[in-house]
């Protein structure tokens, strides 16, 4: 066995980090679990439109109870942290004014470079622990030829997070473990079986952890109106791509590029949202075709297996979570501005969605979509 | 690992005399107190006597008594038995919240509320009470000391403003009872509730002092328990508890107990405050209950320090725990004024009875060390120690 270590271990109450903290208390390492509190999730419970009730979830009472018994069950000792401010701050702020400029935001990447890898990273050091582990399917290795951390993807292709996890900074990765890295779901869940973890058949959660139901457009609506700010008027017109105003709409924050239900028009072909101007408050709509391009910049960069980007390279690129990453040239066009060329035009490319880029399965790094 | 508790404010180990008075009544005195029969005649005589102890430990007659679960029943039970909707109540941003969430509920409920503020010390200006009386005033609630603190409130003065106007006047005495000689007359108070476990008896058990011939409308509907005061049955064990710890409170002010104990506080917190710079006390110059100490150390957060001693065996606290045990800023130290940043860096240190010189000998080797730790890891001091 490898020294024990003292690890903390973010534990968020489902099956993944609960199986991490009962397999490196197994292998004998002194484990503390930290759950982030960060939302409160009665806090807009009741506002017009959202539930009076809401369980299940990140940071509910329900999770933070199946961790509780979980560190208990295993006999480790657990803490919840309050980083609501943070978390309120650094995601849930950011989500809002990016729908509200037209864009279509990922928290969870915003969540991880802000609060997981950063201040829990900072607790755990200061209540000892040499490093974090968390539930990610992922993998972290250094590599001596290169001198970097490297992040991978994890043996199970389908839980892959590594499109969250690009923002990690090599200090992040130094600190950083995900044991579930070389491990697919079913094994873990056996694993928490064998470890006698009640929760083994707990649910995967899916959805944007403080946004009920994934209704975000009540979520954006229930905040503003929390917060006694009023909700900025972005309605405008529906405009085709020639230019053509064919209708209007009630906010941009309704849109999404790809969306093609709730457009309010009807029109002999199907017709999707292809472009959102934030600037002029116009919703461009289109056909599929319409949909495909070939190129994409991206803004706010982290390199993870290389320092700089000196000429253009190639990698494989995916555009959203869900997306088959695809071949493309990667190159540097400004200080802290990429330009991706596919070599097949991709449907959908979406504004406030990152860009990964991935050399078979090393993350060479990430971008935010403009 | 060797295990140093100085979180008395939260709760209080039970004392091996108060487990050994109420044992028998898990077992072979289990009557039902109400009952006519020999069972019930023992435990309503063992209720009684504690009656008396408790009557004793607040100066005033045994059937002011309101034996009820806790603290937080009795603040409830006093706050809305003696109010109805229409009512105005005077209380201050520093209570617990069990009085301050039965005023707010209150308020949603037809009642006026008027919160008074606390200065810098953490003390409520017996004129601002006076100030806030209104015609419809009919209860003023102000804490007799504070949790997070320790500060004593100035009651007497404002138990004479309440005689005067000839208002209701409660004082939340969980954090006071067994720590300091109190006495309802002196207060002028005309309701006091406190709390078991604070006082080295069981969590579960409390009691409330009502003045005779204060009109309180019951919380619960049921049986005539208390003068119909409280329905249900009477915690027996609890209540034997309870009055056990009230005669182990007055035996230990005649030994001097609290002297002792200021004078360990005193040394815990002069030595915490000669060894590590930026820090100070919360509540400096004000009178305070003889346990507390509340210590800012500026540049780390409380809760990495709560969690850093509690994995070295030394339990302390900060601000209060939320729903989901996270740890939120204190509102009494927001209230004192402080910044949020200072007030994330609070720690309250409470000692009890349990407490030995050797205790505070070592919270004096872990604080130091952990503080120093703390700081050097911490993103706002290391800004300051580059940019110094």
């Amino acid at each position: 066995m490898p020294d024990p270590k003292t690890i903390a271990v973010a534990m968020s109450g489902g099956v993944d980090s609960s199986a991490v903290a009962a397999m490196l208390r197994a292998e004998g390492h002194n484990i503390i679990g930290l759950t982030m509190q960060l939302w409160n999730q009665r806090r807009l419970a009741g506002h017009e439109g959202m539930p009076e009730q809401v369980t299940g979830r990140c940071c509910s009472l329900d999770d933070v109870y199946d961790a509780r018994r979980v560190a208990e069950h295993i006999g480790i000792p657990y803490y919840v942290v309050n980083h609501e401010e943070r978390f309120e701050r650094d995601v849930v702020r950011p989500f809002v004014a990016e729908y509200l400029s037209g864009r279509t935001p990922i928290p969870c990447s915003l969540c991880n470079n802000h609060l997981k890898f950063d201040q829990l990273l900072i607790v755990a050091q200061q209540i000892g622990a040499d490093c974090v582990a968390t539930g990610h399917y992922a993998r972290v290795e250094y590599d001596d030829s290169r001198g970097r951390w490297l992040l991978k993807r994890p043996a199970d292709r389908g839980k892959d997070q590594t499109y969250f996890l690009f923002g990690l900074t090599q200090e992040q990765l130094s600190r950083t473990l995900f044991p579930l890295g070389g491990m697919t779901k079913p094994e873990v869940r056996e694993l928490a079986r064998k470890q006698g973890l009640a929760l083994a058949e707990k649910p995967d959660s899916q959805e944007i952890c403080f946004v009920p139901g994934g209704d975000y457009k009540r979520f954006i609506d229930a905040y503003l109106a929390e917060s006694g700010e009023a909700l900025p008027d972005t309605a405008g017109e529906l405009v085709t791509a020639s230019g053509e105003v064919i209708g209007e709409h009630s906010g941009i924050y309704n849109f999404t590029v790809g969306q093609r239900k709730g457009l309010g028009v009807a029109t002999g072909s199907p017709l999707y949202v292809i472009q959102i101007n934030g600037a002029d408050k116009q919703v461009v709509v289109g056909s599929d075709e319409h949909l495909y391009s070939q190129t994409l910049r991206a803004r706010r960069v982290n390199l993870i297996s290389v320092d700089d980007l000196r000429e253009p390279i190639r990698v494989s690129v995916k555009i959203r979570h869900r997306h088959e990453a695809a071949p493309a040239m990667l190159e540097k066009i400004a200080a802290d501005e990429v330009l991706v060329t596919f070599d097949q035009p991709q449907r959908a490319i979406t504004p406030g969605q990152a860009a990964v880029f991935y050399d078979d399965e090393v993350v060479v790094g990430g971008a935010w979509i403009v | 690992m060797l295990r140093i508790y100085l979180d008395n404010n939260a709760t209080t180990p039970v004392l091996p005399e108060v487990l050994e008075a109420m044992r028998p009544y898990f077992g072979e005195h289990f009557g039902n107190a109400s009952s006519i029969h020999h069972h019930g005649q023992q435990t309503r005589a063992a209720v009684e006597r504690a009656r008396d102890s408790v009557a004793s430990l607040l100066g005033c007659r045994p059937a002011e008594i309101v034996f009820t679960s806790g603290g937080t029943e009795g603040d409830n039970l006093a706050i809305a038995g003696l109010t109805s909707p229409g009512d105005h109540i005077i209380t201050s941003s520093i209570e617990h919240h069990a009085v301050l969430l039965s005023c707010k509920h209150l308020e949603e409920n037809g009642c006026e509320v008027t919160y008074v503020p606390v200065d810098g010390r953490g003390l409520v200006d017996p004129d601002d009470v006076h100030r806030a009386l209104r015609p419809n005033t009919k209860l003023i609630s102000i804490m007799l000391a504070n949790n997070e603190t320790g500060v004593l409130q100035p009651v007497e003065e404002i138990g004479k403003i309440a005689a005067e106007a000839e208002v209701c006047f409660h004082t939340d005495a969980v954090q006071a009872a067994g720590k300091i000689r109190l006495d309802v007359k002196q207060i002028g108070c005309d309701a006091l509730s406190i709390s078991g476990h604070k006082m080295h008896a069981p969590q579960g058990v409390g009691a409330l002092y009502v003045r005779k011939g204060t009109h309180l409308q019951p919380l619960f509907f049921g049986g005539r328990h208390e003068r119909s005061r409280r329905a249900g049955t009477e915690n027996v064990p609890g209540i034997v508890a309870l009055g056990k710890a009230a005669e182990l409170a007055m035996q230990g002010f005649e030994r001097g107990d609290d002297k002792k104990m200021s004078a360990l506080r005193d040394r815990l917190q002069q030595g915490i405050l000669a060894q590590v710079e930026e820090a100070g006390l919360n509540g400096q110059d004000a009178p305070r209950v003889p346990n507390t100490t509340n210590i800012y150390f500026d540049h780390i957060e409380g809760e990495s320090m709560v969690i850093s001693l509690d994995l070295k065996g030394l339990a302390v606290s900060t601000g209060a725990a939320c729903s989901s045990g996270a740890i939120e800023p204190s509102h009494v130290l927001l209230a004192m004024g402080m910044r949020a940043d200072r007030a994330r860096a609070s720690i309250r240190f409470s000692l009890g009875k349990q407490n030995t010189e050797e205790d505070i000998d070592i919270a004096l080797a872990l604080v130091p060390e952990t503080v120093a730790r703390l700081r050097e890891l911490s993103p706002t001091c290391r800004k300051i120690a580059i940019g110094s």
